[in-house]
């Protein structure tokens, strides 16, 4: 299995070590997301995220073997958590196995700038403050995404 | 029978998740689907349902609001989506 779509927390270690394991390639690049402590708008409690399951597990399969056969990866796995997560709780993860570094870098920073705008998740944000907002979209991740069209 | 789900800020705003409605939508589209939702359940659906970056999906796939529905689709309506 290649896509975890999770409510609960998972290890990274284990993530790691079942992709170095699947496959030995010669360059391994994941990327990790944690809950920040805090956002525009004040310091954060926590995060809820809430998902669209047919489509998100659609999506990230989709995702992960449109940049396999883009990068030429030999391996991938994306990790992605909803419901209620606390500040530094680990959201998010992809890992991607390569014959060359840069095959691996792009592929994995492929996979995140599209799971951020492509893949129907949303994030609402818990403010010390007692408030409760959705995160609006970033065009900074827009711009990050269409550098890959 | 078409299926709609909301999700996030547009299922808070609309007061559901999921809807499902046997009028003939069969060979009409997404678009006309949106006026149908708005001239029945009122100004509120209108507002949320053709706000600018409304993001619409049939059958799990982002498509134009000029998509063709066909019986048994899957419509949904959300927001710009922010996961990662």
């Amino acid at each position: 299995m290649q896509v975890f779509i999770q409510k609960e927390s998972f290890d990274v270690g284990a993530h790691y070590d079942f992709l170095v394991r699947a496959f030995s390639g010669a360059a391994v690049v994941t990327f990790t997301g944690y809950v920040r402590e805090y956002s525009d708008q004040g310091d954060l409690t926590g995060l809820e995220l809430e998902h669209y399951p047919a489509m998100t597990e659609r999506r990230l399969q989709e995702l992960g073997e449109e940049a396999a056969a883009r990068f030429d990866l030999k391996t991938w796995r994306i990790v992605h958590r909803y419901g209620r997560l606390e500040v530094t709780d680990p959201i998010v993860w992809a890992g991607v196995v390569a014959d060359h570094r840069g095959a691996a870098f792009d592929g994995c920073q492929f996979i995140m700038d599209t799971l951020k705008t492509d893949v129907p998740f949303w994030k609402r944000e818990y403010l010390s403050n007692g408030k409760v907002q959705w995160v609006e979209a970033k065009n900074n991740d827009n711009l990050r995404r269409q550098r890959w069209r | 029978m078409i299926t709609i789900r909301f999700f996030a800020s547009v299922r808070e705003a609309v007061g559901t998740a999921v809807l499902t409605i046997d009028e003939p939508f069969e060979g009409k589209h997404v678009a006309d689907l949106k006026s149908w939702l708005a001239s029945r359940y009122g100004d509120v659906w209108h507002e949320a349902l053709f706000q600018p970056n409304l993001v619409h999906a049939v059958n799990q796939v982002v498509v134009d609001p000029d998509t063709a529905l066909h019986d048994g689709d899957e419509v949904a309506f959300f927001p710009p989506m922010t996961g990662g």
